[in-house]
């Protein structure tokens, strides 16, 4: 059953109409949109900030972390390129997750945006890079939102982009969401990173655990063998490794191949 | 063709092989990696005067000494400058609305020659109902929600979620619930949804089942209305706005209070478990971005609120209007109705038209106090408008005069502010209950639960009430 192209078809069809397909199961409305974007980050580091500056439209912002708890959409054009931008919730980590949580994990997993922006706020860099380095496992194509660029400038921070941009292998954006500094940049550099079908891959984790690499290989391989369509396998085969009991049932039951539902909010007692 | 659970097999297998603590070890090298970049690329220099300030802030802010006087004594003020400011422009759209909105409409209907059933239906019933519930619920929200939401982007709402998390611990629920009755002090289907911030199951079904005690939005004209009109009334002059404000608070800090206590119930019986522990971050104080603030909490919270309110008041009013014309036998449905449920209202202090508005106005409770002016001009006829089902003035001393030609006295006005924070939510509540837990048992639990609460309550209150005077 297996084509000989089918290995390929994650990275070498990523311009194809098919791609959409799972982030309409996740029930995103994918409409007339050229690209879908995603939204990502800390919690509280103005995420729906930056998603109402680009899309002008005028989403509940405040200033306590878990504000989003669950997916809003929205569109802007440019350069006669329809973008779907999608808001996630906050999360701090790929590792673990609350509900709320839970909806940004599933869907910067297993929706495959096109490009990932990753919102992170300039005042605490440390903490924020965390994540980004997670997600920068998972996807190509992605771009750094530096957010609350005045706030840093106020704390006596100061931060070289252009270092961080070559460390992390994309795109900085320094950014001051609120008074919409730094956003025309932003777009801009998101609309190029959509484009793109030659982006460099980003910074991958050295992961220099002894036995981790060979292991990864032999339960990725498996993984594509049982479900031939599964996005991150590799990040799926982590999880396993590591005995994640969610995602092992998710394997147990074959959900994991299908996700059609998105993961919801749904109690389990 | 390999079997998933081979592959389960395969990676138990392979995880002994691996270190036994590589979750944390896979969580060091990320971290390390993050910390080497941000290294690189990230100067600070020396201390400044913003941080200092901040941390000052914070000490006040978060030091139970201080921290829970101020959270108190931020509400009173938000809602006295509500009760106050609200106060004139609520009389300005009672006369507009309700007075010379009616008069004209009836006027063109007598004009038209319609039927007196048609002009009673649409002007009498639904337009009227509408009318009250815009020149009742238009101001109090469009002063009470920006306040708030100014509050929320400073950075307020984290503190008190902080202040209040030992508070919950001890009641055995989570500490994020203080967050998520925050936002059911707006609405509580949108702090029922909120409640997923909490990843554990039970402490989540506590928070859900609790959330209905905090006030929201469709209650608060209920109390302010009441708060106004029979106890600021008896303050002395110029004291009004102050005690009607202060007595709303103490009914709103009761509602955290019944919170706490049923929290503490459910995780003591039905729902036992330890509190979780949690980290929340406290995001700096930021300055409010004001016009942009004032305008999505006035078009967006208010305008979306108030429509809501309008598309149940419409039919709640013709509902109403038939409920009070529709003869059966020698008496209005209305009339029957009320005098069952007189009884069982005498015991809890209300009246039996009390208790069938607040039937009517399951769908909404933005629409109880339209609902029961509305019903008591019909029922008892009593003065200030003119014929059944149709009432006009909107300022206070007018309500109070119908209310008490209604047979209301202050007793009646306590209880009613007591069962209107504790009784059955809305139904838009309950149907998002139900869609976040998919639990028909839940459901009925968060509806019933407060209902037998408010009615015991009120019994209780109504009984020493009488025994005292």
């Amino acid at each position: 059953m297996n084509t000989p192209d089918s290995h390929e078809a994650g990275e070498a069809c990523l311009a194809c109409p098919s791609r959409f397909s799972q982030l309409r199961k996740l029930g995103l409305r994918v409409g007339e949109s050229d690209f879908v974007i995603a939204l990502a980050g800390n919690p509280n580091t103005g995420k729906t900030t930056v998603f109402n500056a680009l899309t002008g439209l005028r989403m509940h912002t405040g200033n306590w972390p878990g504000k989003t708890i669950s997916r809003a959409e929205g569109g802007f054009s440019y350069e006669g390129k329809n973008f779907k931008l999608v808001d996630l919730p906050g999360t701090y980590s790929l590792l673990s997750a609350s509900p709320d949580e839970e909806v940004a994990r599933t869907f910067l997993l297993f929706g495959q945006p096109d490009v990932t922006v990753i919102v992170v706020d300039a005042t605490c860099m440390e903490r924020n890079l965390n994540l980004v380095l997670q997600v920068l496992q998972i996807t190509r194509r992605a771009v750094l939102c530096l957010n609350l660029m005045d706030e840093a400038h106020t704390n006596g921070i100061e931060i070289d982009a252009r270092n961080l941009a070559r460390d992390l292998g994309i795109p900085v954006v320094p950014c001051a969401a609120r008074s919409g500094k730094g956003i025309p940049e932003l777009i801009r550099e998101t609309a190029i990173m959509a484009a793109r079908t030659d982006a460099p891959p980003p910074r991958r984790l050295p992961l220099e655990i002894p036995g981790l690499r060979p292991a990864l290989d032999l339960v990725e391989a498996e993984l594509h063998e049982v479900f031939p369509n599964l996005p991150q396998p590799r990040w799926v085969a982590l999880r396993l490794l590591e005995g994640d009991r969610e995602i092992m049932e998710a394997v147990r039951s074959g959900e994991i191949g299908t996700l059609a539902e998105p993961v919801g909010a749904q109690l389990t007692s | 063709m390999k079997s998933t659970e081979d592959l389960l097999k395969q990676a138990a297998e392979l995880r002994w092989q691996l270190p036994q603590n590589l979750h944390d070890r896979i969580a060091e090298s990320i971290h390390g990696e993050a910390a080497r970049i941000a290294g690189r690329s990230v100067t600070r220099s020396g201390s400044n005067r913003r941080l200092a300030w901040q941390q000052r802030l914070d000490h006040f802010l978060t030091n139970p000494w201080t921290a829970f006087p101020i959270m108190v004594a931020v509400l009173g003020a938000i809602l006295w400058i509500t009760i106050v400011g609200a106060n004139v422009p609520s009389k300005m759209l009672g006369t507009l609305l309700v007075e010379q909105g009616h008069a004209l409409l009836t006027e063109w209907f007598l004009a038209a020659g319609s039927p007196a059933w048609l002009k009673g239906l649409l002007v009498d019933g639904m337009y009227l109902a509408t009318a009250w519930v815009i020149a009742v619920m238009l101001p109090p929200m469009a002063i009470f929600f920006p306040c708030f939401t100014l509050l929320e982007d400073f950075g307020f709402l984290p503190r008190v979620a902080f202040n209040l998390d030992r508070v919950f611990q001890k009641a055995g629920a989570h500490g994020k619930q203080a967050l998520t009755m925050a936002m059911g002090l707006g609405c509580n289907a949108a702090g029922v949804v909120a409640t997923r911030i909490i990843d554990s199951p039970r402490e989540r079904l506590i928070a859900i089942i609790t959330n209905n005690f905090s006030l929201c939005n469709g209650r608060w004209p209920t109390q302010i209305l009441m708060a106004s009109v029979f106890i600021g009334s008896f303050a002395p002059k110029g004291w009004g706005g102050s005690i009607a404000a202060l007595s709303v608070l103490v009914v709103a800090l009761l509602g955290f209070g019944f919170a706490l206590l049923t929290s503490w119930m459910l995780a003591r019986t039905v729902l036992r478990g330890e509190a979780t522990s949690f980290s929340l971050e406290l995001p700096p104080y930021r300055p409010p971005n004001f016009w942009k603030t004032l305008y999505t909490s006035l078009i967006d919270r208010t305008l979306i609120v108030l429509w809501r309110a309008v598309v149940f008041a419409l039919p709640a009013g013709a509902v109403i209007w038939l409920c009070a014309n529709i003869p059966v036998g020698d008496a209005s449905l209305a009339a029957w109705f009320v005098e069952l449920a007189d009884p069982l209202a005498w015991t809890m202090g209300l009246t039996g038209v009390i208790l069938l508005a607040y039937i009517v106005a399951i769908p909404a409770n933005e629409i109880v106090v339209p609902t029961i002016l509305m019903l008591t001009v019909l029922v008892t006829g009593a003065a200030g408008g003119a014929g059944a089902g149709v009432m006009f003035e909107a300022d206070d001393a007018t309500v109070r005069a119908i209310l008490t030609a209604g047979g209301w006295t202050t007793l009646t006005a306590v209880c009613l502010m007591l069962f209107s924070l504790c009784h059955n939510p809305c139904s838009t509540t309950l149907y998002t209950i139900y869609r976040e837990t998919r639990s028909v048992k839940w459901t009925t639990v968060s509806a019933l639960l407060p209902l037998v609460m408010g009615f015991l309550l009120c019994a209780i209150v109504a009984a020493v009430w009488r025994a005292l005077t």
